[in-house]
């Protein structure tokens, strides 16, 4: 069952044409990765499944509904939840009060409510902070739970923005380069919390440089070139695909359609 | 895990049973005030009703500034609107200036709503400015709308604060009045940052985009934020008016957006009691270098400065590090 459908999307800029008729779908429970060279248009088509942009023609499909050209907001309580390249944390607040925040999705409850404290919101406040020290535990930053976001070394800011979006308990997890300016040592522990948020029934679609941890973590993959889709298998047909291999290595032969 | 560096930094899940003493040497100056103000003459009683006058005022600042990370520089219009609002309704119009302070407040919110629908829309510089428009064009009002507000004149006339058949006769009666609505706007303040909401518009402040991916309807959460901080202001307004029984257009001028970023940054913008410092600090610090004569405002400035640079989350962010909350 198709979790998110992207049916011939594409995407002008001007004269510029940055994805340029990309079908693909990723299934209920899989690990989805678009990868592509510089320039290929992943972010854009990123940002087209979030919400950010509209498409030119095509449109997005998530959980049954057509979601292009609604806000990035609608989009989120939807279901689709997207994390960011550059980390975008709410720095003055502390880790556990990051993963709160995510909670917001799932909650209820405004201004006024917060002022009358009635039983039922002190009980969700009860919950919130009980399902944020689970997840906390989940992703292995316990310890910092106090810790203001900001002090945090890269590697469990990343590692937090992923519990944040967690908390939001996203149908589909929308990963931007997670892996973008780890070590090894960060990327293979953000690689055991993805698998692990995986097979707690989130869908996950990433894109992503590092082909390492893409092979080592993704069901099926799509790799994108000057905005064309240009194949798309499981790992191990991608890794001896002959169009994947002149488009890393710059060659031309494959493509002269 | 990672043997970095970094490790050493807090690790703060201990739930240490040691005593909140942050907490109770702010309650305890607090009461300390308080105590002073009730038991000295009628012009200390003024110093500090101003004092927590502002500071209601700056409570409400801070949480569209501090919490929502935005910037107003126009939130003495609402207490223009509050100000000009009671003093017409009770003077003119025999009111009860408890109903009136209510109705002002309902009308600056609307106000606040119909502004900042589309001044929010600015970011940054752009907003400060739409925001400080706001301010200017409020007090040009006040004084050209001469049937409504007697311009330069001033409003006097204006009945002190009571409902009913009880009325804050003494100053100091006044003043117990204030504090207590002052204690409820803060405990409020308290309350709504611990929200659900008031974790949404920290968010914003942190990053709009994130909030946004989390489903937080941040131009809405914004507005909410901007009509709670006009209610405040609108509150403190009204609360001048019937402390002081005259109005006139120079107490909600731009001297007073000057003097409630003083307090705001001196006191620690973004925590609950930063306002409430800073509005003590920078009330009473020019009358307790009264004594420096000639050189007072220099005196004063130099003490701003002095915390401002060594204390850049002013005197709240100060006290956080010599005294780390402890939080279980």
């Amino acid at each position: 069952m198709a979790m998110l459908a992207i049916q011939g999307i594409t995407k002008r800029f001007g004269g510029l044409v940055a994805n340029d008729d990309v079908t693909f779908q990723v299934d209920k429970g899989q690990i989805f990765a678009v990868i592509g060279p510089n320039g290929a248009g992943k972010t854009t088509l990123f940002n087209m499944v979030a919400g950010t942009f509209p498409p030119s023609e095509g449109q997005v499909i998530f959980d049954g509904e057509v979601i292009s050209a609604r806000p990035v907001a609608q989009i989120a309580q939807a279901g689709l939840v997207r994390t960011y390249q550059l980390v975008q944390l709410f720095k003055d607040l502390t880790v556990a009060e990051n993963v709160m925040v995510g909670f917001h999705r799932v909650t209820t409850g405004g201004v006024f409510s917060a002022l009358l404290r009635s039983p039922g919101m002190r009980r969700q406040e009860r919950e919130i902070a009980a399902k944020t020290a689970e997840i906390l535990e989940f992703v292995g930053l316990s310890h910092r739970a106090n810790v203001t976001a900001d002090l945090l070394p890269y590697g469990e800011q990343r590692l937090l923005e992923v519990a944040r979006a967690l908390a939001a308990s996203p149908k589909l997890l929308l990963l931007d380069e997670p892996a973008a300016g780890l070590n090894m040592e960060e990327t293979s522990e953000l690689a055991r919390v993805i698998r692990k948020v995986n097979e707690n029934d989130v869908t996950i679609m990433l894109i992503e440089h590092d082909m390492g941890l893409v092979m080592q973590i993704a069901h099926r993959i799509a790799v994108l070139d000057y905005g064309r889709k240009i194949a798309e298998g499981t790992p191990d047909e991608i890794r001896v695909h002959p169009d994947v291999i002149a488009a890393y290595l710059g060659g031309t032969e494959g493509y002269d359609d | 895990m990672k043997s970095s560096p970094i490790m050493t930094l807090p690790i703060t899940t201990s739930t240490s049973a040691g005593l909140p003493w942050r907490q109770i040497l702010l309650a305890a100056l607090g009461a300390l005030v308080v105590v002073f103000a009730f038991s000295a003459n009628g012009y200390v009683v003024t110093v500090i009703g101003f004092a927590a006058i502002y500071a209601l005022f700056c409570t409400g600042l801070n949480f569209f500034m501090g919490f929502t990370g935005q910037a107003s520089f126009g939130q003495n219009a609402f207490a223009a609107l509050g100000g000009y609002g009671s003093a017409i309704l009770t003077a003119d119009y025999g009111f009860e200036p408890a109903v009136a302070l209510v109705l002002t407040m309902a009308f600056s919110g609307v106000v606040a709503l119909i502004v900042g629908y589309p001044t929010l829309r600015l970011r940054g510089h752009y907003l400060a400015m739409a925001t400080f428009a706001l301010g200017l064009i409020t007090y040009e009002i006040s004084i050209n709308w001469t049937d409504l507000t007697q311009g330069y004149m001033g409003y006097s006339g204006i009945p002190p604060l009571g409902i009913g058949p009880y009325y804050a006769d003494t100053p100091k009666q006044q003043l117990a009045v204030i504090l207590i609505l002052l204690a409820l706007g803060v405990m409020a303040a308290a309350g709504l940052k611990n929200s659900r909401f008031g974790r949404a518009c920290r968010a914003i402040a942190g990053s709009e985009l994130a909030a946004g991916a989390l489903g937080i309807p941040v131009a809405r959460y914004k507005l909410v934020s901007f009509v709670i901080a006009a209610l405040y202001a609108s509150a403190a307004g009204s609360l001048f008016a019937h402390f002081v029984g005259f109005i006139s257009p120079e107490v909600f001028g731009t001297a007073m957006v000057v003097q409630s970023f003083t307090m705001l940054y001196l006191g620690g913008i973004g925590t609950i009691a930063g306002p409430l410092i800073g509005a003590v600090v920078v009330s009473l610090l020019p009358e307790l270098m009264r004594g420096l004569k000639d050189y007072q405002t220099i005196g004063y400035l130099v003490i701003l400065l002095g915390i401002l640079i060594y204390a850049p989350k002013g005197i709240a962010g100060l006290l956080d590090r010599l005294l780390p909350k402890r939080e279980g």
